[in-house]
């Protein structure tokens, strides 16, 4: 029995290498100070899917939502053995909070014939752990968070086991089911040199518009737009198109996208400053370490 | 969706296990009482699971005037469809003003699930609740929100979150951050049993099996704590930190870097991914100081660190400063200690 699963994978500011002040002076933040990363964990969730369609067939599909950039981490789950990437990319999308994302995501998923629905248990930039459960909703379907090792399915039922914190759990369920995956389950497959010559020149249509445009600057609109089509048809033929989905295709409700979609805002952010206390030296001797000792034990911090 | 009720009640998750309460809800009752206060509300505490209802009493003693009690066989273990629902029916009507939730394994997979039925926002791993006002950009005023404060893009910022159109106000707040009130045996309140109903559609998960264990270490009740860093360079050399935790009776512990290279078990951990630590001392070896560490163990109260880079981050949130070699400074610490001890003990070295 084939299994068709769907993927969300998110692409993050790599907040583990900061390479300068991770704020702007004006209080925004300062992206350029950190490289865009596929999402660690998202990676995982894709190798538990990658895992599936080697045990028992059918398809993997990966969707993120974000910035047209974000096509960068669609291609690296092509070269990873994905069958088609999908990017959900729409300035209206802008603010969303979890609830917003994980209602823009729910519009896209149910576009597609699903068994299983696979997210990352978290993403590095906001460390949430909300999108997953709360897509889970929105689809209407049963969610396995935390998912910790690779899971057993037969038939329409899977078993997983879920880190619960102070131990773990096996638990069984009906498809379709939504799971999110931690960085234990698995070990993420590379990428496959063959899959990256393959789709090393895959694109969205707005990407092939945009360098056909820079390629023929002399062109006018209508001559690009029509050598783009032509193109993006060329493309679709050899697999190398990847899908560019916005709120108007997903026919989505504008009022539960974005800043209005959003009920969380954001009050106030401030650039981590710890407290500075007065630090004493203490020289590394045994005379300075002595002292050390007496002034813990006289302020009775040890006994 | 709920609108904002300016006098809803502040509402807790109190989350158990076997019939036993967690530390975490224990610790939000006195934060949650402290909120209602300033807001001049009641404060409730939600108790869902089978034959609980022994523990409305401990809730009340740490601060509750109210526990709703859901009682029901179906609820002896925790499911995430059929808590959710019993939690948005009480939401639904009684309309608090503010729901938090310990941000455990089980209210981080409980709390959006609600709050994405409800349509209202939640705010993950809050370290701190505050209340205040908010202006809108267009002049208009929010007073007495619910401050959701978290650290973000993996603890480089720290973002105060609010909701002011869409209610209850709802947070998951991370586990040992709020400190625990003393109970008050006297402490009178009000146990209001609701009815349960669950269908089998609200119960899609079979449990086929559970293994816990307790922690090695309790981190979080330790007085003094000794932890070390990957600039220990091996597990074999981690025992310099068993050392020097031992001559202090206190507890060993951990960066992440040095748990995942196995120096240590991760129940040893301290920091953003680990628990968080308040003790009377805390002495950090070979341990840089990403801010994901410090996060967990700046509220000790007195700090030493030892590192052979006096640029150490670590250096910043330092009572005292020792740059050297660590293989060097803990062996003489420990000596120090033990002579400082002994001659203190009979009643020299004063």
């Amino acid at each position: 029995m084939a299994y068709n699963c769907v993927v969300l994978v998110k692409q993050v500011p790599d907040t583990k290498r900061v390479t300068g002040k991770a704020m702007n002076d004006d209080g925004t933040v300062n992206r350029a100070a950190l490289p865009a990363i596929f999402n660690p964990e998202d990676l995982n969730a894709l190798e538990m899917a990658l895992d599936i369609k080697d045990r028992f067939g059918g398809t993997v599909t990966v969707i993120t939502m974000g910035l047209p950039a974000a096509v960068a981490i669609l291609k690296d789950a092509l070269y990873r053995g994905a069958d088609e990437a999908i990017l959900v990319t729409d300035a209206r999308c802008a603010a969303s909070d979890t609830l917003a994302t994980s209602y823009i995501l729910s519009c896209a998923v149910k576009r597609i014939k699903y068994d299983i629905v696979l997210c990352g248990r978290q993403a590095i930039d906001g460390d949430t752990a909300q999108v997953g459960p709360q897509l889970a909703e929105k689809l209407g379907i049963p969610q396995i968070t935390y998912v910790e090792k690779p899971v057993e399915i037969e038939g329409q039922t899977i078993t997983a086991q879920r880190n619960i914190g102070n131990g773990w759990q096996k638990v069984k369920t009906q498809l379709p089911v939504l799971l999110t995956v931690t960085g234990e389950a698995n070990v993420p497959r590379v990428a496959a040199a063959k899959k990256m010559m393959k789709y090393k020149a895959a694109m969205t249509p707005a990407g092939v518009e945009q360098k056909i445009k820079a390629d023929n600057s002399h062109a006018s609109d209508d001559e690009i737009k029509e050598m783009a089509v032509q193109k993006c048809s060329e493309m679709d033929k050899k697999g190398l198109l990847i899908e560019q989905w916005n709120l108007d295709f997903l026919k989505a409700d504008l009022t539960w996208c974005g800043r209005s979609g959003s009920p969380t805002k954001v009050h106030r952010i401030q650039s981590v400053v710890l407290a500075s206390k007065d630090t004493k030296s203490i020289e590394p001797t045994d005379d300075g370490l002595a002292g050390m000792i007496h002034e813990l034990l006289e302020d009775k911090i040890i006994a | 969706m709920i609108d904002v009720n300016r006098q809803g009640e502040v509402w807790v998750f109190a989350e158990q296990h076997g019939g036993l309460l967690e530390d975490t809800p224990i610790e939000l009752m006195s934060k949650g009482r402290h909120l209602a206060d300033i807001l001049g509300v009641q404060l409730g505490a939600m108790l869902l699971g089978d034959n609980v209802k022994g523990l409305a009493k401990k809730l009340i003693q740490y601060g509750a005037d109210k526990v709703y009690l859901a009682e029901h066989p179906l609820l002896e273990h925790y499911q995430t469809n059929s808590y959710a629902k019993i939690i948005y029916d009480l939401i639904h009507k009684y309309k608090p003003q503010i729901v938090i939730y310990g941000a455990t394994a089980v209210g981080r997979d409980l709390g959006p699930r609600i709050a994405s039925v409800i349509k209202a926002g939640l705010t993950a791993d809050c370290t701190d609740l505050q209340i205040g006002d908010h202006k809108t950009t267009d002049g208009q005023m929010h007073k007495n929100l619910l401050f959701q404060i978290r650290p973000a893009f993996g603890g480089n910022i720290i973002a105060t979150i609010i909701n002011y159109d869409r209610w209850p106000q709802m947070a998951t707040v991370r586990e040992g951050v709020m400190v625990m009130a003393t109970p008050d045996t006297a402490r009178k309140g009000q146990v209001i049993t609701e009815k349960v109903q669950l269908s089998p559609q609200e119960l899609p998960i079979e449990i086929l099996e559970e293994h816990t264990r307790a922690k090695k270490v309790d981190l979080k009740a330790a007085r003094i704590i000794v932890a070390g860093g990957a600039g220990l360079g091996s597990k074999d050399n981690f025992r310099l930190i068993w050392d020097l935790a031992n001559c202090l009776g206190g507890a060993p512990a951990a960066t992440r870097a040095a748990v995942d290279l196995g120096f240590i078990d991760h129940d040893h951990q301290v920091g953003q991914t680990g628990t968080t630590v308040r003790p009377s001392l805390y002495i950090a070896v070979g341990i840089s100081g990403a801010i994901q560490h410090q996060s967990g163990m700046n509220q000790s109260q007195k700090i030493v660190a030892i590192n052979n880079d006096p640029q150490a981050p670590i250096f910043d949130v330092a009572h005292y400063k020792i740059v050297g070699d660590l293989n060097d400074v803990v062996p003489k610490m420990i000596k120090a200690i033990k002579e400082k001890g002994f001659k203190e003990a009979i009643g020299e070295g004063k």
